[in-house]
C-alpha cells in the first residue's frame, strides 16, 4: 500500500543529506567533546560548527546557543530558570491558553510553587494581541512565553511586537519555535527575543536534540546539574551525533525557507480550499493565511477524530486529531477550546502537516479519501441523522 | 490507538450499522461533549430480540464495541440480553485498551436501554411506539 505522510507536524523523517553528516559521529568520530586530547579535539569542532550553523539560521550569537535534550526541556529551563532566577522581583509569568503542554504543564507546576500565571486568551484564529499583552503585565512580572507558531491550529503570533511590549516593561520574552523554524524567518535581534525554544526533529534532525537560544546578558537558573558542558549551564555529555545533524538541518530548512514556504503553502490552499468546498459542515481552525505553510486543521461536524483518524490509516495517510480519545482524556484539545469551538466540534478535529516531500497529488489522493471517509462515518452517526431530522 | 484484530474488523466492516424503522425499542447514551454517543434500534417479537442495529458518533472502540453488542444480542430473550455486560463485550473483542473500557460500558448501556425503551412502551401499550419517545440518557 502506497503510505501517505502528513504528520510533519508531529515528527519528521531525518533526510538523507542530515543523515549522512551525522553517519561519521557514531563509529568513527566519538571522542568525548570535553576530553583534552585528539579525539575530544575533533568532537569539540564538531559542535562547534554545528553551533554556527544553529546561530546563523536565527541571527544569534554562538554563545547564546545552548543544547538540550529536546524542545521540551528548552521550555522547562526557559520558563523554570528564568521564575526561579527572577523570584526576587516577583512570581508573576504570563503565558497563552494555547501553548504546547511542556509551556502550560511547567506553569501549573510552578503554580503549585507559588508563583501566578496568566493566560492570555486567544481570539478565534488563536491570535493574541500587543494591547492584550500590555495590559496582563505587572511590577511583579518576570517573565512572558509566547509561542511563534501554535503547533495544532499553525496560527503564527505577532512576535516582534508581543516582544516589544516585554522590552518596553523589562520583561523577558520568550517563545516556543518548535513549530516555527524552517518556516517561519527568525531574527533573535531584529524580533527582540531574550530565549527561544527549538526542537530538531520538526524540521528534519533526529529526535532527541534541542536547542535554547539565551540572549546574551539573560540570567537563568541552571536545570542539569553536573560537568561544564555549555558554558557552564546545561550539564551532561553532548549529543554530538544528534547536534551535527540539527547544524545540518537547520542550515538546510533556513537556506530553502521561501522555497518551502511557497510549495508547501499552495498544497495547503488548495487542500482547505477542496475541504470545505467538497465537505458540508467542514470548517477550518485557525487564520486562512497567517498560519504555518504546511498546517491544514479542519473540524468535521457529526463525526469523532479518532475513527477518522483509523480508516485514514487504512488507506495509508498518516494525520493527527484533537479530539479526546486521540489525546488520552476526556476533553478534546484546549487549542480548539481556546478558539472557541463547542467540545462535539473539537472532537471532529483533523491536523494534516506537510513537509516538502508531499505533492499535489498527494494532497489530492487524501482529499479524495477525507470524502469518503467522512460521508461514511456521518453515515453512523446518530448525531448527523438528529441534525438532518432537525433540519427537514 | 492500536487496537485488537476483532476491535479492527468490528470497527471496518460494523454488523447491524444503519437505522430501523418503526423499532420496538431504542437506547441512545453518552453525550457528544464527551465524544460518544451509542444508539441502538430493536425489534422484539415473543420476547426475543429479532433485529438489531446501531449508529454510534465516537472512536474506533465507540464503533466496534456497538457492532459487536449488536451481534452477541441478536436472537436472544430479552432476560438473555439484559445478562450481555460490558465485560463480555469486551472480551468477545479480544479486549480494549485501558482508556476504552467505557466504550464496552456505554455499548452495554444502550443495549439495556433501549431494552428498557421497548418495557416502557409494552407498559403505555405503545408498541410499536413512535421513535419520538426515545430518552437520552447522560452518562
Amino acid at each position: 500500500m502506497k503510505r501517505i505522510y502528513m504528520d510533519n507536524g508531529a515528527t519528521t523523517r531525518v533526510t538523507e543529506p542530515v543523515f549522512e553528516a551525522m553517519k561519521p559521529y557514531f563509529c568513527e568520530i566519538y571522542g568525548n567533546p570535553s576530553s583534552a586530547h585528539n579525539f575530544g579535539y575533533v568532537s569539540r569542532h564538531a559542535i562547534d560548527a554545528a553551533r554556527e550553523q544553529v546561530a546563523k539560521a536565527i541571527n544569534a550569537d554562538v554563545n547564546e546557543i545552548y543544547f538540550t535534550g529536546c524542545g521540551t526541556e528548552s521550555d522547562n529551563w526557559a520558563v523554570r530558570g528564568a521564575a526561579y532566577e527572577n523570584v526576587k522581583k516577583g512570581r508573576h509569568i504570563i503565558t497563552t491558553a494555547i501553548e504546547h503542554h511542556a509551556i502550560l504543564h511547567t506553569c501549573a507546576q510552578l503554580e503549585k510553587e507559588g508563583f501566578e500565571v496568566t493566560y492570555l486568551p486567544v481570539d478565534e484564529y488563536g491570535f493574541v494581541t500587543p494591547e492584550q499583552l500590555d495590559a496582563a503585565i505587572r511590577p511583579d512580572t518576570t517573565l512572558v512565553s509566547i509561542m511563534t507558531a501554535n503547533n495544532e491550529i499553525g496560527t503564527i503570533e505577532p512576535i516582534a511586537e508581543l516582544a516589544a511590549v516585554c522590552k518596553k516593561h523589562g520583561v523577558l520574552f520568550h517563545t516556543d519555535a518548535v513549530q516555527a523554524i524552517g518556516s517561519v524567518k527568525i531574527d533573535v535581534k531584529a524580533m527582540g527575543i531574550d530565549m527561544l525554544s527549538m526542537s530538531g526533529h520538526k524540521f528534519h534532525a533526529p529526535k532527541g536534540i534541542g536547542v535554547l537560544y539565551i540572549r546574551k546578558g539573560v540570567r537563568l537558573q541552571q536545570f542539569m546539574n553536573g560537568g561544564a558542558q555549555e558554558r557552564n549551564r546545561r550539564a551532561g555529555t553532548e549529543n554530538l551525533a544528534s547536534i551535527v545533524g540539527i547544524g545540518k538541518a537547520i542550515e538546510i530548512a533556513t537556506a530553502n525557507i521561501d522555497a518551502h514556504n511557497a510549495q508547501l503553502s499552495a498544497i495547503r490552499d488548495h487542500m482547505i480550499e477542496r475541504i470545505l468546498k467538497e465537505i458540508p459542515y467542514s470548517r477550518l481552525n485557525g487564520h486562512p493565511t497567517t498560519r504555518l505553510p504546511g498546517n491544514v486543521n479542519v473540524c468535521f461536524r457529526f463525526i469523532e477524530g479518532e475513527s477518522l483518524l483509523m480508516l485514514l490509516d487504512a488507506k495509508g495517510i498518516a494525520g493527527s486529531s484533537g479530539s479526546a480519545c486521540t489525546s488520552g482524556s476526556l476533553d478534546p484539545s484546549h487549542v480548539l477550546l481556546a478558539i472557541g469551538l463547542p467540545h462535539e466540534i473539537a472532537h471532529g478535529s483533523l491536523r494534516l502537516s506537510l513537509s516538502e516531500e508531499n505533492t499535489m497529488e498527494e494532497a489530492d489522493y487524501v482529499v479524495d479519501a477525507l470524502v469518503e471517509i467522512v460521508s461514511r462515518l456521518r453515515s453512523m452517526s446518530p448525531l448527523y441523522d438528529d441534525f438532518l431530522k432537525e433540519n427537514k | 490507538m492500536e487496537y485488537t484484530e476483532q476491535v479492527m474488523d468490528h470497527f471496518m466492516n460494523p454488523r447491524n450499522m444503519g437505522e430501523m424503522e418503526n423499532p420496538d425499542g431504542v437506547g441512545t447514551v453518552g453525550n457528544a461533549k464527551c465524544g460518544d454517543i451509542m444508539r441502538i434500534y430493536i425489534k422484539v417479537e415473543d420476547n426475543v430480540i429479532t433485529d438489531v442495529k446501531f449508529k454510534t458518533f465516537g472512536c474506533g472502540a465507540a464503533i466496534a464495541t456497538s457492532s459487536k453488542a449488536t451481534e452477541l444480542v441478536k436472537g436472544k430473550t430479552l432476560d438473555e440480553a439484559l445478562q450481555i455486560t460490558n465485560k463480555m463485550v469486551m472480551e468477545s473483542l479480544g479486549g480494549l485498551p485501558p482508556v476504552k473500557v467505557h466504550c464496552s460500558v456505554l455499548a452495554e448501556e444502550a443495549l439495556h436501554a433501549a431494552i428498557q425503551d421497548y418495557k416502557d412502551r409494552l407498559e403505555k401499550g405503545e408498541k410499536p411506539a413512535a421513535e419520538e419517545d426515545e430518552e437520552v440518557r447522560y452518562v
